[in-house]
């Protein structure tokens, strides 16, 4: 049910049945190893090239989520992905492996949450009752996609990004002890007029203030509502951007409240600069280590922002300006969801 | 930003920008001079042994052994860019490795290594030059310019 502008409120409640997670050897050494399902310790999967590489990272994550849900790939309505390699190359050939009717998306690292609004939408009407939904990136194949060839010697800035190799993947259902999803609000692109591919978060903080704004207007609560309200990849600045402007506009978010994908996935020395991004990024630590948190107990409501920077290397070439995109959707756990 | 840039922002993105740019982490622009020139000296100091080494121990004079120096400086490169360890000291070294004959055999061998997956000719072949290209035509360009200028002032000019 559309709810205020832009939200969806999902009455039916639709379930995350099962999740799965994949990551690469630099995760391994991060600080969530525990909260994948499988990690690699060869950058290549042994595979020929790293876009086969993502291809294989993300068909293990998609069916390991189908596996824990206990069912089979013949049982999947729907597939609802993607990433970040030109024409989504990884995620349409995995879906040729997998064999499940599908929607190629690309919302940049907003993928994510992009697809699990989709399919939260689809269960809630009624029009399915398995979709699976889930999104990947692989650090040298997107690095080779967008910036320099990954053994080039350029010095990044301190603002820049560490794509993170990893894949994950959910099956959503309508019936189920949740975690459920209870709403998801489906954000605009907005451009602040910044073009340094190297500050992204920079330039998304904005779209994830807009998207978050909009949603606490839409479903009318205040920010204390959620435990947690974690944003996509925003890294270090722009989630002290983010934060900032979210108190400028008279919002009281606490800083313990709100946290970010790409900060939580490695460890402070790790030479990462400002923090993780990629599609994979938030796919992997919503649906691995904060779910995990949120079925321990530890916290009962998130609202989960995924953010996208929607540049191509084609527009910043031809300097242009980066459109930012996030989508969120609200993850609630407890007895009184049950149905 | 130049002013012709800003003038095409409407007033809520120059606010913004101004109120990112107070949180964003600058470069550390001295200490990256300071790190650039001791690197970028040491290679130097590094080609100025081998230099040495060739005309002490083989049949090179001084002017000569030039050429094989800077072969011998590309060879190390080109391997450590095969090892992976190239990009790693670029990102400490910035200029000092980058600006030296060291960081162009390191920008055409990374576009090698990169585009491996389509095949020598599509692939090596066609991607090579991708970041050392420009440099090349820049370069011979600019040379060319040099030139005409030293022939007129050496041919008309009566220097």
């Amino acid at each position: 049910m559309l709810v205020g502008h832009q939200t969806w409120e999902f009455e039916n409640k639709p379930v995350i049945a099962s999740t799965g997670t994949v990551g690469g050897p630099f995760e391994a050494k991060g600080a969530i190893p525990y909260d994948f399902d499988t990690l690699h310790d060869d950058l290549w999967l042994g595979q020929d090239s790293y876009e086969k590489a993502e291809k294989v990272l993300f068909e293990e994550s998609c069916i390991k989520a189908i596996e824990k849900a206990g069912l089979t790939q013949e049982d999947m309505q729907f597939f609802f992905a993607g990433d970040l390699v030109n024409q989504l190359t990884p995620t349409s050939f995995a879906a040729r492996t997998l064999s499940i009717p599908y929607f190629g998306l690309f919302g940049a690292c907003s993928t994510s949450m992009e697809g699990l609004a989709l399919a939260a939408y689809i269960i809630n009407s009624g029009g399915a009752k398995y979709i699976l939904t889930g999104s990947s990136s692989h650090n040298s194949a997107i690095e080779k996609q967008f910036r320099y060839p990954t053994e080039y010697g350029a010095q990044k800035p301190p603002t820049a990004q560490w794509t993170v190799t990893a894949a994950g993947s959910a099956v959503i259902t309508n019936e189920g002890n949740g975690p459920y999803l209870t709403s998801a609000t489906i954000g605009k692109v907005v451009d602040m007029g910044l073009s340094d591919p190297y500050n992204m978060g920079g330039a998304m903080a904005p779209a994830a203030v807009d998207t978050i704004e909009a949603h606490l207007k839409d479903r009318n609560v205040d920010p204390s509502y959620y435990d947690l309200i974690v944003t996509g990849d925003l890294g270090k600045i722009g989630q002290i951007i983010a934060h900032d402007l979210l108190i400028d506009h008279g919002f009281n978010v606490t800083k313990e409240q709100f946290q970010d994908c790409g900060l939580i996935i490695y460890k402070e020395d790790q030479p990462v600069l400002a923090g993780g991004s990629g599609s994979g990024c938030s796919a992997a630590v919503t649906y691995g280590h904060l779910l995990n948190r949120m079925k321990q107990g530890e916290f009962k409501r998130m609202l989960v922002v995924a953010t996208g920077a929607l540049l191509s290397p084609l527009s910043f070439q031809q300097k242009e300006s980066i459109p930012c995109i996030a989508h969120a959707v609200s993850i609630e756990n407890g007895n009184d969801l049950k149905q | 930003m130049s002013d012709q840039k800003k003038k095409n922002l409407t007033p809520v993105q120059q606010k913004y920008q101004k109120f990112a740019s107070d949180r964003e982490v600058k470069r550390p622009v001295f200490k990256n001079c300071i790190k650039a020139f001791l690197v970028g000296g040491a290679i130097c100091v590094l080609g100025q042994f081998i230099q040495m080494f060739y005309y002490t121990f083989f049949d090179f004079t001084e002017k000569t052994a030039g050429d094989p120096t800077v072969a011998t400086l590309i060879i190390i490169s080109v391997i450590l860019t095969g090892f992976g360890v190239y990009d790693r000291f670029g990102q400490f070294a910035g200029a000092g490795s980058a600006v030296p004959v060291t960081g162009f055999a390191n920008s055409v061998a990374s576009a090698a290594i990169e585009h491996r997956t389509e095949g020598y000719v599509l692939g090596v072949g066609g991607n090579m030059f991708k970041l050392a290209g420009s440099v090349i035509v820049f370069g011979t360009f600019a040379a060319f310019v040099i030139a005409l200028i030293h022939t007129m002032l050496t041919q008309w000019g009566g220097l």
